[in-house]
């Protein structure tokens, strides 16, 4: 039993840091109703950036300030100039793009900062949890900030106007630019807030993972599963999601023989899979009714 | 709702092509049959390795075509099913002694039963989660192929390596050469297939699930059936280009078969134009050279100028090599007015 509380434990720690990545996909997909496959390198950049201001001697939490006001800005930068013209294009030319798009980053962030690996500090600092060898604070601080993102995001979207606008802009665009809503620049909106959402998750990831060029590869993957898990439509549900893959891939790790590190993601998927077969929609998505 | 469903939506509808036009495009087939088939005698080797690897890839994002320009699904994991035929001609060459050219129904069987059983889940899911299954089956396949217990016939990490077949009835020409004129055939073959397949009866089935899954079922087609008989089909075709692949490279390891594979034939398919048969091989060609000139443009940023260079053709012809086929049709038409 002990062996059992001590997993679920670890899971739920790793499990913070696909539930920030979760959040950040959904947050896009809320917006452009496409998965972003280039936003695990927009959050690696986003790091290396704050990583660069800390070297050139700016305190963490100004760095930290710096880095998403850039990564906001640095968002909507992309989609006006890239993804903009590739509105009306059809939808896998759109994936191609962000194919694309990952590609540029990940070669740039090679040259600029090359691909060995750094350290990256915490704020939270990394002694044991609440005297837990499994938590570290910096890990419980993860999951604090995972929630309290959650929070904000959860009042910006149901009680403030332009949460409503941009809901409105992904749900029914037409009836939205009729009330008068700007829809375009809500989507620009939606791309600066999944980076700077991006930005938090890679600066929380950077100091367990380690700051190198690839480090979202893996991570972008379990955010994807967690977020389809949860119901792309659903913030909430992403975050919950994050959390289950996290704990999911820890116990298939500990009791089934033969699993072992290499066999721990697909079995993840597997598992997410069989639940979609019985819920397609997600645990917390809501069923979307399609006109005939 | 999600990717692949507004695929099924806004697929573009394969237009009807006056008389004329069919002769045209059929007079650039020759053509290009023609070039295919004598340019081999006039060139090194190495450039004829690299044809073969075209026409191989060509076959396989035909394959996806099939899938997704057809039947409207969407699938991250071709590279599974490129990996299991390619295994099956390497293991049946191999341990089996089987001749090679009898590997290659085999390994489209099998990939064809595979790919079947994968699509039944698969129904249930569309657009992105079909996406994130096929995604798990791409990352899985090499993981999968590495286990203690199939280590045995698979070589697990290390590989198999499989030996070139020489040309039968000593005729005078290079292992490449020939391996060449045998991949030139059965690739030929199997897009006349595909073409006909696409224009049957079944073909229809499919561009009628994927404009409109209510109305396809209402109208009598039988969506569970046809849906899974494209992921079979598709998979078999590619399982083909797998083994054909094997024995190309002469080397087969679960590495060669990851996720990036999988994207690559994706972006084979987009640059090709979806849904437009020829255009796999232009898109083909697109992820086999340009990574190359890309890398000889900037070393350090091989990965960049490819987005870029992939960004420019995206921005230019977001429908692919087709828009230019199409633009070309009606040149010629101009012309032929004048």
């Amino acid at each position: 039993m002990e062996l059992f509380t001590n997993q679920v434990l670890a899971g739920i720690a790793t499990g913070a840091i696909y539930a920030c990545m979760a959040l950040a996909v959904v947050m896009i997909y809320q917006a452009i109703d496409h998965l972003n496959f280039a936003q695990g390198e927009m959050a690696m950049f986003s790091t290396f950036i704050s990583w660069q201001l800390m070297q050139w001697g700016i305190p963490y939490w100004a760095a930290f300030v710096i880095t998403l006001a850039l990564s906001f800005v640095g968002g909507i930068a992309i989609e006006r100039i890239l993804f903009k013209p590739l509105a009306k294009a059809p939808v896998l030319t759109n994936v191609a793009g962000f194919i694309a798009l990952f590609a540029i980053i990940n070669s740039s962030a090679g040259l600029i900062w090359d691909f060995t690996i750094k350290q990256y500090p915490t704020p939270f600092g990394s002694s044991p949890f609440l005297g837990s060898q499994l938590i570290s604070t910096h890990q419980a601080g993860m999951i604090g900030v995972t929630v309290l993102l959650l929070l904000g995001l959860y009042f910006f979207f149901q009680y403030t106007k332009i949460g409503l606008a941009m809901r409105a802009a992904a749900s029914v665009p037409e009836s939205a630019r009729l009330v008068g809503i700007n829809t375009s620049w809500m989507i620009a909106l939606g791309w600066g807030m999944a980076s700077a959402i991006g930005a938090i998750a890679g600066m929380l990831i950077a100091p367990v993972v380690f700051l190198e060029p690839n480090m979202m590869g893996g991570v972008l993957i379990y955010g994807f599963a967690a977020a389809v898990l949860g119901g792309l439509t659903s913030p909430f549900g992403a975050v919950v999601g994050g959390f289950l893959v996290g704990v999911f891939e820890n116990l298939a790790g500990t009791y089934i023989p033969g699993v072992g590190n290499e066999l721990k993601l697909p079995i993840a998927l597997a598992l997410i899979i069989s639940v979609l077969v019985v819920k397609p929609a997600g645990l917390f998505g809501r069923q979307i009714v399609k006109r005939v | 709702m999600s990717a692949a469903e507004d695929v099924v939506t806004e697929a573009p509808a394969v237009e009807a092509v006056p008389k004329r036009a069919m002769t045209l495009g059929t007079g650039t087939s020759l053509l290009v049959l023609a070039v295919l088939l004598i340019v081999p005698m006039f060139v090194k080797n190495f450039i004829i390795f690299q044809m073969t690897m075209l026409l191989i890839y060509g076959l396989a994002v035909l394959a996806l075509n099939i899938l997704t320009g057809g039947s409207g699904q969407f699938s991250l994991g071709q590279s599974a099913f490129y990996a299991v035929g390619a295994y099956t001609s390497a293991v049946l060459m191999e341990y089996f002694n089987v001749n090679y050219a009898l590997t290659i129904p085999v390994s489209a069987a099998v990939c064809f039963a595979f790919g079947y059983l994968f699509g039944k889940p698969a129904l249930r899911l569309s657009g992105v989660y079909l996406a994130l299954a096929t995604f798990a089956l791409a990352t899985a396949m090499p993981q999968l192929l590495k286990l203690n217990f199939l280590e045995h016939w698979t070589g697990g990490v290390q590989g198999l390596v499989v030996t070139k077949p020489d040309a039968p009835f000593g005729l005078p020409m290079s292992q490449d050469t020939w391996l060449y004129y045998f991949s030139l055939a059965v690739v030929l073959a199997i897009y006349i297939f595909s073409v006909n397949l696409l224009r049957s009866r079944s073909g229809r089935a499919f561009m009628a699930i994927r404009d409109n899954e209510i109305a396809a079922s209402s109208m009598g087609v039988n969506v569970a059936l046809y849906k899974t008989l494209a992921f079979g089909v598709s998979a078999g075709i590619t399982g083909v280009a797998g083994s054909l692949g094997a024995i190309a490279v002469q080397f087969v390891a679960p590495d060669s078969y990851t996720i990036t594979l999988a994207i690559s034939l994706f972006l084979g398919m987009v640059v090709g134009g979806v849904g437009w048969l020829p255009g796999s091989f232009v898109g083909a060609a697109f992820i086999i050279f340009v990574p190359n000139m890309a890398e000889g443009i900037s070393k350090g940023l091989s990965g960049a100028v490819f987005g870029v260079l992939l960004f420019a053709v995206i921005y230019l012809v977001p429908h692919g090599a087709r828009q230019i086929a199409i633009m070309g049709q009606q040149l010629v038409g101009r012309l032929r007015k004048n």
